[in-house]
């Protein structure tokens, strides 16, 4: 039986980790591979990266953490933020990440998605959905819709169409990400989490919403994650990656320990 | 030293990157001169059966690989590394080296977990591994350890070559070989401590061997 992943998430912006609530209003709040460095200690099963930088200088930076991560943390790592091109999947794998985490450039040019699976494989391709509520309608009829650049844009895409057209295309696996639970700690989007989960075969990360440890065993049970994904409940020392491991472990949820 | 056996499949730079870690010393090379003086073989990849065979036969790697194993140098096959020491892959239809006995099967939908949920495929995330037979590599590690898989396709050697066993659905084979020729369908290099002391573990039989000669 496979365990079930915590994923502590990153966003990192030239170089320095940060965070902020619903996209908006991040404050700097240290160095990522140290950060990085202290999860994987504490029993992170994977940790994931979120380039937030915009200019090219950044991006420089930005391949640097990862090679710095690489020399130091030994279990997967995967970068995601601004990379549209197979060029941009090859500079991040050979900086030393497993994976890539595509999301905006998914969704304008879909077949990054099937170029990058041919080109490393598809367990390399993560894509990442930023997901809305809204009224349920002809041309979104599960009721949660695509948006981009952080919310701000809709795109008119039914979200669970778009998880299947994703995992036709290729990709290795899903991150759910909820615009209306992210940063809130109210819990993650379980409705949204476990419709997505239930049509595809490939794994789904459950994203945005994490307060407590219960929310955690709730995505990967109710909402039927293979992953739970976690930041601010980390980020400022409420809780360790540790903790959350073993109370999902009391819950019965089957985590990995680390001997 | 080490030689990573370098057939353009995939990440072999975090082997190299766990092995500097480790202090261990290793090359990522393609070169006959530089693989007869390493002291052990790591032969790693990502990616298709189909491309992984054809890279190694263009580049002679193939030769190169069964000619040092013929003279007793260990290696360690590594995910697609471990599949592909195997007879043959349903993969792209691949005939494979054919350095150990057997063939690669497949995850079906139809498995279910434990849960009773359909199995995701690839087989993606952490696990254990139940050792069928003492295994040196393990020496150290604990039994609950866990470690990174990601696989569509498995190794199934003959069973006397079967060394762990893994659960997704149903068993397969984790880790096979015999003593000196070992392969893992998990990645050591992305596994945590127990990954790195099962390379540790590795390292010091090439040693133990190197100084026998």
């Amino acid at each position: 039986m496979l365990s079930k992943r915590v994923i502590p998430c990153l966003d990192v912006r030239n170089g320095k980790l940060t965070k902020g609530v619903k996209f908006l209003g991040n404050v700097d709040i240290g160095d990522p591979v140290e950060t990085a460095r202290c999860y994987y200690e504490d029993g992170a099963d994977e940790i994931v990266f979120y380039d937030i930088t915009a200019s090219h200088e950044g991006r420089g930076i930005m391949l640097k953490v990862v090679e710095r991560v690489a020399s130091q943390i030994f279990i997967p790592f995967s970068v995601g933020g601004g990379i549209s091109t197979v060029a941009d999947m090859r500079d991040v794998l050979l900086a030393g990440a497993e994976k890539i985490s595509v999301n905006s450039a998914a969704v304008k040019t879909p077949h990054i998605i099937s170029d990058g699976a041919a080109a490393f494989g598809s367990q390399c391709i993560v894509v990442g959905m930023d997901v809305l509520r809204v009224p349920t309608s002809e041309a979104i009829p599960s009721g949660y819709e695509i948006v981009i650049h952080g919310g701000r844009r809709h795109m008119g895409i039914d979200a669970l169409w778009w998880a299947r057209e994703v995992e036709r295309l290729g990709a290795g696996e899903l991150c759910i990400n909820s615009i209306d639970a992210d940063g809130t700690k109210d819990g993650y989007e379980l409705t949204l989490t476990r419709l997505i989960a239930d049509s595809v075969r490939i794994p789904v990360i459950a994203s945005g919403g994490a307060g407590t440890p219960q929310h955690m065993v709730d995505a990967v049970t109710a909402g039927r994650a293979s992953a739970a994904l976690i930041a601010s409940i980390v980020h400022y020392g409420e809780y360790t990656v540790a903790d959350l491991k073993a109370f999902m472990a009391r819950q019965g949820v089957k985590v990995r320990q680390v001997w | 030293m080490l030689a990573i056996l370098d057939y353009e499949a995939g990440n072999l730079t975090s082997v190299k990157r766990a092995l500097d870690h480790l202090s261990i010393p290793a090359t990522i090379t393609a070169e006959k001169g530089v693989i007869a003086r390493s002291q052990g073989l790591i032969f790693p990849g990502v990616g298709a059966a189909g491309s992984a065979m054809a890279n190694l036969r263009r580049s002679g790697l193939d030769m190169v690989m069964a000619a040092e194993i013929a003279a007793g140098k260990p290696m360690l096959g590594i995910c697609l590394g471990c599949q592909i020491l195997l007879d043959y892959s349903p993969e792209n239809d691949t005939p494979t080296l054919g350095l150990i006995p057997g063939q690669c099967g497949v995850f079906t939908p139809d498995l279910t977990e434990e849960d009773g949920l359909p199995i995701n495929i690839p087989h993606m995330g952490w696990n254990t591994v139940k050792l069928k037979k003492e295994c040196r590599l393990f020496a150290g590690i604990a039994p609950e350890s866990e470690f990174y898989f990601v696989h569509s396709f498995f190794p199934a050697p003959d069973p006397e070559f079967v060394i762990g066993t893994t659960r997704y659905g149903r068993e397969f084979c984790s880790v096979h070989g015999r003593d000196g020729l070992w392969a893992t369908q998990f990645h050591p290099e992305k596994s945590g401590r127990p990954g790195l002391q099962l390379l540790s573990n590795f390292f010091a039989y090439c040693r133990e061997v190197a100084h026998a000669q």
